[in-house]
C-alpha cells in the first residue's frame, strides 16, 4: 500500500523521520500482522507524526517535561499500548463514514462523555472521570484515507496524551471489514494520574475491545445489547 | 411480575420482581403462558453453572402473548401468540447469515467473560448466567425478548401451549443432535439419556431415517417411553455393560452414531463416578463427562459422536486417543433453534409428532421450588414440568 502523507513538509524536523518509517508504516497498517510486533520499541506516536510530516501538534520526543522526565527516571513512564481488531458484517465506506462523524463515537465508547468538533481536522473530547473529575484534550487527524484510515494524536497539553488510528480493510470474501484499532497513550502523573487509571481500567485492551464490540452492534444489529434496567430478584 | 429467582445452589424462589421494559428498538414483551424447566436449569440449579448471580431470573423455554413492542418491530403485533427461541440472536451478523443462531456475534453484552473461558463467545441465552449475557429468564409472567424481530415465531389457530412450548429448546435440540448424526440409511443410533433432549432425539433419529435406536438411561420410566413412545431398543446402564452390550447388538461393529445427551452431571458407576464426583465437588473438574466418554468409546469406527448434553468448562479422563485413532467426527453445540422452528412446526401441523408426550407434571409459576425438586430427583416418574404462570 501506497501511502500519501499531507503535506507538512514546511514544519518538519528532518530528524524525526527515521529512514524507513514510511514503509514500515506501510506494511504495519496494510497487513495482517500485528501492528504492535512491528512497532517493537518504536511509539506509535514518533511513526505517525514521522509520516505525517511531524511536528504538527507534538514537538518530538525531546521536548520533554520535567514531570515525564521525573517518571522516566522511576521507570513509570511505560507508554500503553493497544491492539484490538473485529470484524464487521458491513461495507468499509458505511464503517468509516459512522467513525468519521467523532461526535458519534460516545454512542459506542464507553468512557467518552462527549467529542466535539472545531474544524475538519481538529476535535475536542471530554473523557467520562470518577468524582466529577473531567479528563479533556484537544486531538487532530494526522493521517487520513477514505473508507481506510483515520490517524489522530492528542494536543500538546493533553490531560492525557494519546495517539492511535482505526483501519478498515475488506475481509476475504464476503466476511465484511476488518477494524482494526491501534492506540498509545501516556498514562500522566499527579493528581490526574488515579483518576485516568479508573478511567481506562486495569484492562485497557478490553475495554478497547468492548468499544469495538458494541460499535460492531449497533453497526450489525442496528442497537447495543444490554440488559441494565431488566428486572431481577437483587432489587 | 411473579418470577422464579436463582437464590443459590439448589435454591430456588418465586418472587415479586418488577415487569420488564422496553429497552432497545428490537425488543418486545411478551405475556407468558407457558414455561418450562430444562434439564439445563438443573445444571443452574446444581450450582455447576459459573457467574451466575443471586436473584437472577431464571428459565428460557417459553411462550406467550405479545403485548408491547419496540420502535423497530414491524413484523409482529401486539397479542400475537409466539415461542421464543432460548438463544437470543441477531439475524444479521456472519453467523446467523449461516444459520448458526446460537453463534451470534451481537447478543451477549458479557461477551469478555466467555472470551476469557472459551476464546470466543456464544449467542447470548435467556435465563442462563453473565458470561452467556445475563438475561432475565421467561420463568415469569412477562419477558423482554431482543431482536424480537427475528426471536418470535407466531404460532398459528389450532395448536395448544403443551403442543408447540417445546419448539423454544427441546424439539430442536433432539433434532439437531440427530442431524449431528449423520444418519444413512441402515444406521443404528445409541443415546445417552433419556430425558425430554434425548426422547426428542430418538423420535428425531428415526424422522431422519434411522435404522435402529437403541437408548440408554437407568430411570425406568424414561426408559419405558423410550420405548413405548419413541420405539427404542433400550439399556440400563446399571444393569449391563453398555459398551459391550451396544458391540453384541451391532455385530460387533459399533452404533454408527453416538450421542450424549446427558451433559455434565452424569451419572457415574464404580470407581470412575467416584472419582468425577469427588473431582467436581472440589471443584477441580468442572464437568463429569462419564455418558461422554462411553459415547467415544462405543461408537464405531470412522463414526460420529453428537454432543447435545451442555459442558460449562473442563473435563477429565477424555478418551482422545479413541476418538482420534478410530476417525471420529464430533458435533455439537447449543442448538441453532432459529434454523428449526418453521420446519418442525410444520411436523407438529402435519401431525408427525405431538411433543406434549414428554409433559408430565404441570404446575403453577408458584410451584416452580417443588417443580425443580420434583424434575432433579426424578421423583413422581417425573420427566417434564410444565408451569403456568
Ligand atoms: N445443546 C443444547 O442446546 C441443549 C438444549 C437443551 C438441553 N441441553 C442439555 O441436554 C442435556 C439433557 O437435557 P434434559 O432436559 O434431557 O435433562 P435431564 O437431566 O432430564 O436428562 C438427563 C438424563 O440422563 C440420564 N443419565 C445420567 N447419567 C447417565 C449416564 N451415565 N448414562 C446414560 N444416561 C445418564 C439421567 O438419568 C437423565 O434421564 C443436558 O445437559 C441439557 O443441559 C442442551
Ligand atoms: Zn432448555
Ligand atoms: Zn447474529
Amino acid at each position: 500500500m501506497e501511502l500519501t502523507p499531507q503535506d507538512k513538509s514546511s514544519e518538519q524536523s528532518p530528524e524525526s523521520i527515521e529512514a524507513g518509517d514510511k514503509e514500515r508504516w506501510a506494511s504495519l497498517i496494510g497487513g495482517g500482522a500485528m501492528v504492535l510486533m512491528g512497532l517493537r520499541q518504536r511509539s506509535l506516536r514518533g511513526v505517525l507524526m514521522a509520516v505525517a510530516g511531524g511536528g504538527l501538534l507534538y514537538q518530538g520526543a525531546k521536548k520533554q517535561s520535567t514531570l515525564k522526565q521525573a517518571q522516566e527516571a522511576m521507570g513509570l513512564n511505560q507508554p500503553i499500548k493497544v491492539e484490538k481488531t473485529v470484524t464487521i458484517n458491513k461495507p468499509a465506506a458505511e464503517l468509516y463514514s459512522y467513525w468519521r462523524d467523532f461526535a458519534k463515537l460516545p454512542t459506542f465508547m464507553k468512557h467518552l462523555e462527549s467529542v466535539t468538533l472545531i474544524d475538519s481536522k481538529k476535535s475536542h473530547w471530554v473523557a467520562k472521570a470518577p468524582l466529577d473529575a473531567s479528563v479533556e484534550w484537544d486531538a487532530e487527524i494526522i493521517q487520513e484515507r477514505e473508507n481506510e484510515l483515520i490517524a489522530w494524536a492528542s494536543a500538546e497539553d493533553a490531560d492525557i496524551e494519546n495517539s492511535g488510528f482505526v483501519r478498515f480493510k475488506p475481509a476475504p470474501d464476503d466476511r465484511g471489514t476488518e477494524v482494526k484499532v491501534v492506540l498509545e497513550y501516556n498514562p500522566p502523573g499527579g493528581a490526574i494520574a488515579s483518576a485516568v487509571a479508573k478511567l481506562f481500567g486495569e484492562e485497557p485492551e478490553q475495554q478497547i475491545g468492548d468499544d469495538l464490540r458494541r460499535f460492531k452492534q449497533l453497526m450489525e444489529a442496528g442497537e447495543i445489547a444490554t440488559t441494565e434496567g431488566q428486572p431481577s430478584g437483587r432489587e | 411480575m411473579k418470577a422464579v429467582c436463582w437464590e443459590g445452589t439448589t435454591k430456588v424462589e418465586v418472587k415479586n420482581v418488577p415487569d420488564p421494559k422496553i429497552l432497545n428498538p428490537r425488543d418486545a414483551i411478551i405475556k407468558i403462558t407457558s414455561t418450562a424447566i430444562c434439564g439445563s436449569d438443573l445444571h443452574l440449579y446444581d450450582g455447576y453453572v459459573p457467574t451466575m448471580k443471586k436473584g437472577d431470573i431464571l428459565g428460557h423455554e417459553f411462550m406467550g402473548e405479545v403485548v408491547e413492542l419496540g420502535s423497530a418491530v414491524k413484523n409482529v403485533q401486539k397479542g400475537d401468540r409466539v415461542v421464543v427461541p432460548f438463544t437470543i440472536s441477531c439475524g444479521n451478523c456472519f453467523f446467523c447469515n449461516r444459520d448458526l443462531w446460537s453463534l451470534c456475534d451481537n447478543s451477549n453484552p458479557n461477551a469478555w467473560i466467555a472470551e476469557k473461558l472459551m476464546g470466543h463467545s456464544p449467542s447470548g441465552l435467556f435465563g442462563y448466567s453473565h458470561m452467556l449475557g445475563g438475561y432475565a429468564g421467561g420463568q415469569a409472567e412477562y419477558a423482554r425478548v431482543p431482536f424480537a424481530d427475528v426471536g418470535l415465531f407466531k404460532i398459528p389457530e389450532g395448536l395448544s401451549d403443551d403442543q408447540v412450548l417445546f419448539l423454544t429448546d427441546i424439539f430442536p435440540t433432539g433434532y439437531m443432535a440427530a442431524e449431528n448424526c449423520d444418519i444413512k440409511p441402515g444406521d443404528t443410533v445409541a443415546i445417552w439419556g433419556c430425558g425430554p433432549v434425548g426422547q426428542f432425539a430418538i423420535r428425531s433419529a428415526y424422522m431422519l431415517g434411522a435404522d435402529r435406536v437403541i437408548a440408554i438411561d437407568r430411570v425406568p420410566e424414561r426408559l419405558q417411553m423410550a420405548k413405548e413412545q419413541g420405539k427404542a431398543e433400550i439399556l440400563n446402564y446399571e444393569e449391563v455393560d453398555v459398551g459391550e452390550a451396544l458391540k453384541e447388538m451391532t455385530g460387533g461393529r459399533g452404533p454408527d452414531a453416538c450421542m450424549d445427551a446427558v451433559g455434565m452431571e452424569a451419572h457415574g458407576t464404580g470407581l470412575e463416578g467416584f472419582y468425577d464426583e469427588a473431582k467436581q465437588a472440589l471443584r477441580l473438574e468442572t464437568d463429569r463427562p462419564t455418558a461422554l466418554r462411553q459415547v467415544i468409546v462405543a461408537c464405531r469406527k470412522g463414526g460420529t459422536v453428537s454432543i447435545p448434553g451442555v459442558y460449562g468448562g473442563f473435563i477429565d479422563k477424555m478418551p482422545m486417543g479413541a476418538a482420534m485413532n478410530k476417525g471420529l467426527t464430533m458435533k455439537m453445540g447449543q442448538t441453532h433453534v432459529h434454523r428449526y422452528l418453521k420446519p418442525l412446526l410444520e411436523h407438529i401441523q402435519n401431525g408427525d409428532i405431538d411433543p406434549s408426550f414428554v409433559i408430565t407434571h404441570r404446575m403453577k409459576l408458584e410451584d416452580a421450588p417443588k417443580g425443580y425438586e420434583t424434575f432433579k430427583h426424578k421423583k413422581d416418574n417425573c420427566i417434564k414440568v410444565v408451569l403456568k404462570p
